[in-house]
């Protein structure tokens, strides 16, 4: 795009190790004034690591960074933020008790004279840029109390509108609705007309190709490739990023996909009319041994509250729970756990320890079985070795801490605890979001050497891809009900999104 | 199943080259409080020549020793990121309790309920686990903040105090408290074994089972805790038990070492039990730390305490001596848990 002038940042032959893993290798990257360049790599690949290094996240690295044509080094976030540069990072940061009003001015809140804030400009102030950006919200609401969805596009406004020169988006899409997404889109496209450079990181490649005007792609802590966007296809791109034929790996799901007839495997969960103040209502299904039913719906559609109440974590205000056979009411997850339910959560905060290795994040919820009173730290070691060998976790190294292991790899951790003894009820949150093509498919392979094996596994997205690659039976939520049931029928992305 | 064709790393790449300095750093919490451990020794030895010697080292490990078994407790309550106030009150009223269950000579003026020796430890024992089951019951059932809840155990265990012995002072505990606490075999005081002992149990626990590891756990990321089926209620609850019980000993042998009980007797024992927990480098925030951290914290308090006696200092100036290390050990602290962060980044 805008090849010939030079650019505002440019970064050269920048290195970055963690605890002796390299992130990132002699990385060569420039961004022009009024470009949306995108990224894409797989997860550890080095993107998000750059980025955070662009942020002043991580101030110690070696290479040159050059803003401006002046050599420079931020110590900190804080003079990133001076030097006009925002970051949008992929799990949300928003003050959920603070209104709306207050999360967009986050940090500058319009004062008088006297240093009072000035309420009643900074909701006036706050209602027009959100209605700029096509939210409409009161903006004194409790900003916890809106969706996922709406919290993060207003965190991402609130960056968009601090006058930074410079912007970054980490998956910005992942939670997004299509609707949502378009009016990004829009306010992006307005954005780098004024002037404005923003980097734009995403594993939907399709959302890359059409947002961005240079697509960047990382492999392994190295750049790959650097083209304009007009110039590659989603093939093409793949097959830099993963190395080998990609095509036949991202499947499109545009078509009509043939699920399964319901096969007759024995039922392990029942629920019925189960409902949940304003979150679930009279939700009845059942999940079948060696069948992963699929449960698609929009954000806050309710999928959450439904895997924390076949978790424990919840209690429903009404219904029943029928685990094999047995008539449940869950009072701690460590009940639920002991029925033989698992969980894995929608986030990585919440279900894995960063700070402790990961041999000990995947035997926590099996050292009942491993240990009687004493703990027995080589048979843990054996067992972590053993997953993480099987699901090719990576750096292989069970006493790392695991904060040191890329996203993806975190991810795979969070599985391999439920693993080396299968729960009867698997429950996963959003198994890939934020993940590549590479690990979703591992992920694919993972659940259904699990199905084989007879578990009865539930697959909770607001990803139609998700659901469509994984799931032999569907059920769609909308806003708390059940409203749709695909089984042994013809299914595609447009009829899953046509129901919900 | 991975990309595995592709991949420049092979495993031998990362076997971790880690250099020292990260290492260092995520070792902050420990090495500080041991340099400042060394350095106050260091301090007073020179300072003092009556300091570095093998009985005042004995007076040091008898003067930390009720703070220690205190401490063991309470190392248990922080690691798992909350915080128990009530800890020298409930010390304070289980003596009280036993002194109250023994018979006291007749110018005691305590209308007391004698009872054979080992019937009024069980009952003091009772008493002071009852207490940390009202603690872990109003944390966990009700969902009322630890610092709230044992800030008004604190006043109900006062109260109990009160009511039991009306303003007077009781002298005589049970045989086997009277020789743990005041009695010593081999030169070496009980209560300074007893201390060591406890502070073993402990450390062996948080170490080597299953429970020491769900505290650990639990304190590291209570959310993915409770998402890896732990019983994380029972846990906290736990803890605060064994906190109150910890006190409850501590407060059995230090009434039979001071030789009385009374009211308020065990008031300075909050801070300093606190302070050795904290001081020691493990985490307020949880997760971090442990049984060895507290004792290099208890041997810092000791050797400052004594050693300040040693020096001819003004006993006013000591009183903010002490907070200003307290402060600066809480510097560090925050500081280790920044230093750790980083360094796990």
């Amino acid at each position: 795009m805008s090849q010939g002038r030079s650019p505002i940042l440019e970064l050269n032959q920048i290195t970055k190790a963690f605890g002796g893993v390299e992130a990132l290798r002699g990385v060569d990257f420039a961004l022009h004034a009024g470009e949306i360049h995108g990224l894409v790599g797989e997860n550890g690949a080095g993107k998000s690591t750059l980025m955070k290094i662009i942020a002043g996240v991580h101030p110690e690295f070696s290479g040159r960074f050059v803003l401006d044509g002046k050599e420079t080094r931020f110590r900190s976030t804080r003079d990133a933020h001076a030097a006009g540069i925002g970051m949008v990072h992929q799990e949300l940061s928003v003050a959920p008790d603070l209104t709306v009003a207050e999360n967009v001015f986050l940090g500058n809140q319009p004062t008088n004279r006297l240093g009072f804030v000035q309420w009643r400009r900074m909701a006036r102030e706050a209602g027009e840029q959100l209605s700029r950006f096509g939210i409409d919200v009161d903006p004194m609401t409790r900003l916890g109390d809106l969706p996922i969805g709406l919290q993060q596009l207003i965190e991402i406004a609130r960056v968009l509108f601090s006058g930074a020169r410079i912007i970054i988006l980490d998956e910005p899409t992942s939670a997004l609705s299509p609707p949502e997404v378009e009016r990004l889109f829009a306010t992006l496209h307005k954005l780098r007309d004024d002037g404005t450079s923003i980097v734009f990181i995403s594993h939907f490649i399709e959302d890359i190709l059409r947002v961005s005007d240079v697509v960047t792609v990382f492999r392994n802590g190295r750049k790959i490739a650097e083209t304009a966007s007009a110039d590659t296809t989603k093939g093409a791109l793949i097959e830099a990023m993963i190395g080998r034929g990609g095509e036949a790996l991202e499947h499109s799901y545009t078509d009509d996909l043939m699920l399964p007839q319901p096969g007759g495997g024995s039922t392990v969960l029942k629920v019925d009319q189960l409902s949940l103040s304003r979150s679930l209502q009279d939700v009845s299904f059942e999940a079948h041994s060696g069948e992963v039913l699929g449960i698609y719906g929009f954000m806050g559609c309710g999928q959450l509250e439904l895997s924390r109440i076949l978790f424990g974590k919840l209690r429903p205000d009404g219904g029943t729970l029928v685990v094999d056979g047995a008539a449940r009411s869950f009072r701690s997850t460590a009940a639920a756990r002991r029925a033989g339910v698992a969980l894995v959560p929608e986030s990585r905060r919440a279900m894995l320890f960063h700070q402790e290795p990961v041999y000990k994040n995947i035997s926590i919820s099996i050292l009942e079985r491993i240990s009687a009173l004493l703990l027995k730290p080589v048979r843990e070691r054996a067992i972590a070795q053993r997953q993480v060998e099987q699901l090719q976790i990576r750096p292989p190294v069970v006493g790392l801490d695991l904060g040191m292991l890329s996203g993806g790899n975190q991810q795979k951790v969070a599985l391999a605890k439920w693993l080396t003894y299968p729960p009867r009820l698997l429950v996963l949150c959003e198994p890939t979001r934020g993940m590549d093509v590479g690990a979703k498919n591992d992920v694919i392979n993972i659940v259904r050497d699990l199905r084989a094996k007879g578990l009865a596994i539930i697959v909770l997205s607001t990803e139609p891809e998700t659901v469509l690659s994984l799931a032999d039976r569907i059920l769609v939520l909308k806003r708390g009900a059940v409203v749709r049931e695909f089984a042994g029928e013809a299914v595609s992305k447009d009829r899953l999104l046509e129901a919900a | 199943m991975m990309a595995s064709s592709d991949s420049a790393t092979s495993p031998a790449d990362h076997k971790r080259p880690r250099g020292l300095t990260p290492f260092l750093r995520s070792q902050m919490r420990n090495i500080a409080p041991f340099l400042t451990l060394i350095f106050l020794s260091g301090f007073f030895a020179i300072a003092s020549p009556s300091f570095a010697t093998v009985d005042n080292l004995g007076n040091i490990l008898t003067q930390v020793s009720v703070t220690g078994i205190i401490a063991v407790g309470l190392t248990f309550v922080i690691l798992c990121a909350e915080i128990d106030l009530s800890i020298a009150s409930i010390a304070n009223v289980t003596g009280i309790a036993v002194a109250y269950f023994t018979l006291q000579e007749s110018y005691v003026n305590i209308a007391n309920v004698p009872m054979p020796g080992f019937a009024a430890i069980l009952l003091a024992l009772a008493l002071c686990a009852l207490l940390g089951l009202v603690n872990a019951l109003g944390l966990t059932v009700i969902g009322i903040p630890s610092f709230i809840m044992t800030l008004a155990m604190m006043q109900i265990a006062a109260g109990v105090s009160a009511l039991l012995v009306r303003g007077q002072i009781a002298y005589k505990v049970p045989p086997l408290i009277t020789t743990l606490g005041s009695g010593s075999i081999g030169g070496i005081p009980w209560i300074v074994i007893v201390a060591a002992v406890m502070l073993l149990g402990g450390h062996l626990v948080l170490t080597y089972t299953r429970f020491g590891r769900y505290v650990y756990m639990v304190g590291g990321n209570r959310e993915a805790a409770e998402f890896a089926g732990l019983n994380v209620k029972l846990i906290l609850g736990s803890v605060m038990v064994i906190s109150a019980v910890c006190s409850g000993i501590g407060g059995m042998l230090g009434v039979a070492h001071f030789g009385s009980a009374q009211q308020n007797e065990f008031d300075t024992y909050l801070l300093d039990s606190i302070a050795a927990v904290v001081v020691g480098g493990t985490s307020l925030f949880g997760g971090r730390g442990g049984i060895g951290n507290t004792i290099v914290g208890l041997f810092v308090l000791g050797v400052l305490n004594n050693g300040l006696d040693h020096v001819n200092i003004d006993s006013f100036l000591k009183i903010l001596i002490r907070g200003l290390i307290l402060l600066a050990a809480l510097i560090i602290n925050v500081y280790a848990q920044r230093l750790r962060e980083q360094a796990a980044d």
